[in-house]
């Protein structure tokens, strides 16, 4: 299981790569990788990822743990950046490595859900001459109901 | 105990961390010291359905107990992801 909170950009490719490289007892090896989407209006200058350094660390380490205990996986990757980005970065990534595929898609999706709206990040957009944080979405609460 | 405040809590109050001393017993006592501090404690706390708050770096709720704590944190519902 690995944890990864940086400021610094990561490559996609190297990282599901690397996660991947020489595992011959897992067949299903899932990425999914979040990337700072532009507004409809295409004017999104920067998205600001605030964190709370410690707390940021254990809540990632705990999610991950949790899916660990409720599905059959080799291995946990979860990176998540923090500080300012633009448009077409990637802000995170979480990867799955399991026997079967059914374990690593529904772990992916758990620690998507979970890291949502339960490890310590906020957002915050930057346009022209304003700056906004987005607020949390009732449906990402939701969304952990069916867990 | 070390108090931190972060996102539009932080921007609210205008510090990132304080040291505070009380004898607040649990975290809601602890928001009614602070609102009674000043105005801009009381704009950051004046609905806290739309806060959450963690001891010692575990969320938690407004009724936990703060006997031992070393730190508490005030931040608005997480946008991971």
């Amino acid at each position: 299981m690995r944890i990864v909170v940086q400021d610094a950009p990561f490559d996609f490719g190297a990282e599901a790569a690397a996660f991947a490289a020489d595992r011959r007892d897992m067949g299903a090896i899932v990425t999914f990788t979040g990337v700072v989407r532009d507004s409809d209006a295409g004017d999104l200058q920067a998205m600001e990822i605030e964190h709370y350094p410690g707390m940021t660390e254990a809540a990632l380490a705990d999610i991950a743990t949790q899916a660990r205990t409720r599905w059959s996986l080799g291995d946990v990757l979860v990176i998540h950046r923090f500080g300012r980005m633009t448009p077409g970065e990637p802000i995170m990534m979480v990867a799955t490595a399991a026997p079967h595929r059914k374990d690593a898609f529904e772990a992916a999706e758990f620690l998507m859900d979970y890291l949502k709206s339960r490890a310590p990040f906020w957002k915050k957009e930057h346009r022209a001459g304003q700056a906004d944080w987005v607020a949390a979405k009732d449906e990402d609460e939701d969304a952990l109901t069916r867990w | 105990m070390d108090v931190l405040y972060f996102a539009w809590v932080r921007e609210r109050i205008g510090l990132p961390k304080e040291r505070i001393e009380t004898q607040a017993e649990t975290v809601a006592d602890l928001v009614a010291e602070l609102c009674a501090r000043e105005d801009r404690y009381a704009a950051a706390f004046a609905d806290l359905s739309a806060l959450r708050v963690a001891v010692d770096q575990k969320l938690t709720g407004f009724d936990a107990p703060l006997e031992g704590a070393r730190e508490v944190a005030f931040f608005p519902p997480m946008t991971g992801g």
